[in-house]
């Protein structure tokens, strides 16, 4: 009769991989500092009891709920406004950075000549830096700039959000179908014309909903960007954090999370049409 | 034709929405880009130009892309297991009752930014990276949560209904049946957020958490701007790194 193996197999590799891995972990450990017990010492439990136990009742003075409708508004109005400065910035971007409208890349089956392709690198350099720079140390810089306030998370937006628009649409115009383009421009057009009747009619819709999904996440990142005194609902909340106001920070924190569930509802309302 | 007229009432809606955001925020562009403060502007940018390379402060900077990659790295496992551990009720197998309060505990982790989180956790930590891996560790066990538990109700039941038959208890049944089939799924999905945790790490120390982004508000706040040029320089160095070797690595590994 066969006895049954009772020792799993593979228990040594795995103990040594475990070791490895703890071993590997080990500089991570101190260098993070990190220690559960603060969280349960007597006086911080005790802080921090008291301030959640401050989240009940809600605030809902007259005075506050304005202050609150002020700072949604102002929320929704800085990614707005932010969105559309980062149109500006972002279609002539896309223009210049993409190689639809490449002249020398007709005569090359689709690929540009060398020098065109240099041409067009700073641009796109320029696009890999607006966008790779968080936009909350954006959002500092012009705090520092222009002083606190909405402008600072206006100019942030703007200036990320029109990094990743230009690349996105450099990458929607060479995506979409060449040849009415490349008719046009073979016909004698000019390249703008070209743009606008040969390339634009197959790329709106697609270019139209990632702009209105970046809207959403532009709400998102106003509200972060309150933290570092961008304005909006953010700003308030970190004041209401610094004040230990419980009631307060629990009643913006639910605004937040119904506003973000609104622009996720009304962007997918938005891009169902438009598509 | 009354779908066009629709389109074009929408297209009037957003410009109006548009406007109406730039009159309500008071925002002068013309004051903005007119006269003396862009020169201001440029004055300030400039200090930017002459970023401080000297090894005392890049020594710092490397402390802090350290701690950066530390807080991240441990962040990011922490959630993975307090994700793995909601997971399990919020895949419903722990009864109704576990898996809508599972859902409702994830959903409200991840709802709430990490910036906030860490904002939070600072209170109740005190500052420095440990509050920042705790604020990564919670917003991330929400995220990975959620994606742990599709992943779970999306393996096979077939070979851990089989290890059952054959006698074994719930807890090897899971180890040895459903968790090697989900494996790869829960390390691929955990390494992707940790891609995001090292670039969310660097921003976290603007409230006091800990990391390059401590730094760089301190610099910035002593009006120090050739060192936040340099800090600045490598967050971006430090986000491009992380993006082509993720890159490289789905190419050769997720793809083939």
């Amino acid at each position: 009769m066969l006895k049954p193996v009772l020792r799993d197999p593979a228990a040594l590799p795995r103990l040594a991989l475990t070791l490895l891995a703890l071993l590997l972990l080990w500089p991570g450990l101190r260098l993070s500092e990190l220690n559960l017990a603060v969280l349960v010492e007597r006086d911080n439990a005790a802080n921090m009891g008291h301030f959640v136990a401050g989240f009940w009742p809600l605030a809902h003075d007259r005075e506050f709920l304005q202050l609150l409708g002020r700072s949604i508004l102002e929320t929704l109005a800085i990614a707005t406004a932010g969105m559309a400065l980062a149109l500006l910035l972002a279609l002539p971007a896309a223009l210049l950075a993409s190689r639809a409208l490449s002249l020398s890349a007709m005569h090359h089956g689709g690929r540009p000549a060398w020098w065109a392709q240099a041409g067009r690198w700073p641009v796109r350099g320029l696009l890999i830096v607006l966008r790779s720079v968080p936009e909350i140390v954006w959002a500092l810089l012009f705090v520092r700039a222009v002083g606190l306030g909405p402008t600072a998370g206006v100019l942030a937006i703007a200036i990320t959000y029109g990094g990743m628009l230009g690349k996105v649409y450099a990458e929607i115009f060479e995506s979409v179908d060449p040849r009415p383009s490349r008719a046009l421009l073979m016909a004698g057009s000019p390249r703008l014309a070209a743009f606008a009747y040969g390339v634009l009619p197959n790329a709106a819709a697609e270019m139209l909903s990632y702009t209105v999904y970046r809207w959403e996440c532009a709400i998102r990142a106003s509200v972060v960007m309150g933290f570092v005194g961008a304005g909006g609902l953010g700003q308030q909340i970190d004041l209401s954090l610094r004040l230990f106001a419980g009631g307060e920070v629990a009643s913006m924190l639910l605004c937040f999370l119904a506003l973000v569930l609104l622009a996720d509802q009304l962007s997918r309302l938005l891009r169902a049409r438009l598509l | 034709m009354s779908g066009r007229l629709g389109n074009y009432a929408l297209l009037l809606a957003l410009l109006a929405a548009v406007l109406a955001s730039f009159v309500y925020l008071g925002i002068d562009l013309g004051a903005l880009l007119g006269g003396d403060s862009l020169s201001q502007m440029g004055q300030y940018a400039g200090g930017f130009l002459q970023p401080d390379f000297s090894p005392k402060h890049l020594h710092a900077i490397l402390q802090g892309a350290l701690e950066t990659l530390a807080m991240s790295a441990i962040g990011t496992l922490l959630a993975a297991v307090l994700g793995l551990a909601l997971a399990l009720p919020a895949a419903g197998r722990l009864g109704w009752l576990a898996l809508t309060g599972a859902r409702l505990l994830l959903n409200a982790l991840r709802a709430i930014p990490e910036l906030v989180w860490a904002a939070l956790v600072v209170l109740a930590a005190g500052l420095g990276p440990n509050a920042g891996t705790l604020a990564l560790a919670l917003h991330t066990s929400g995220v990975l949560g959620r994606l742990f538990a599709e992943a779970l109700e999306n393996a096979p039941k077939e070979p851990a209904e089989a290890l059952r038959l054959g006698g074994s208890g719930q807890l090897a049944a899971f180890c040895y049946g459903t968790l090697p089939c989900v494996w790869p799924q829960l390390i691929a999905y955990a390494l992707y957020r940790w891609e995001n945790n090292i670039r969310m790490a660097s921003v976290l120390g603007f409230v006091g958490a800990g990391g390059l982004g401590q730094m760089l508000h301190v610099s910035l706040s002593l009006f120090q701007e050739a060192r936040a040029a340099t800090v600045m320089l490598a967050m971006l160095l430090l986000v491009l790194a992380v993006d082509a070797l993720s890159a490289w690595t789905r190419q050769r590994w997720v793809s083939a």
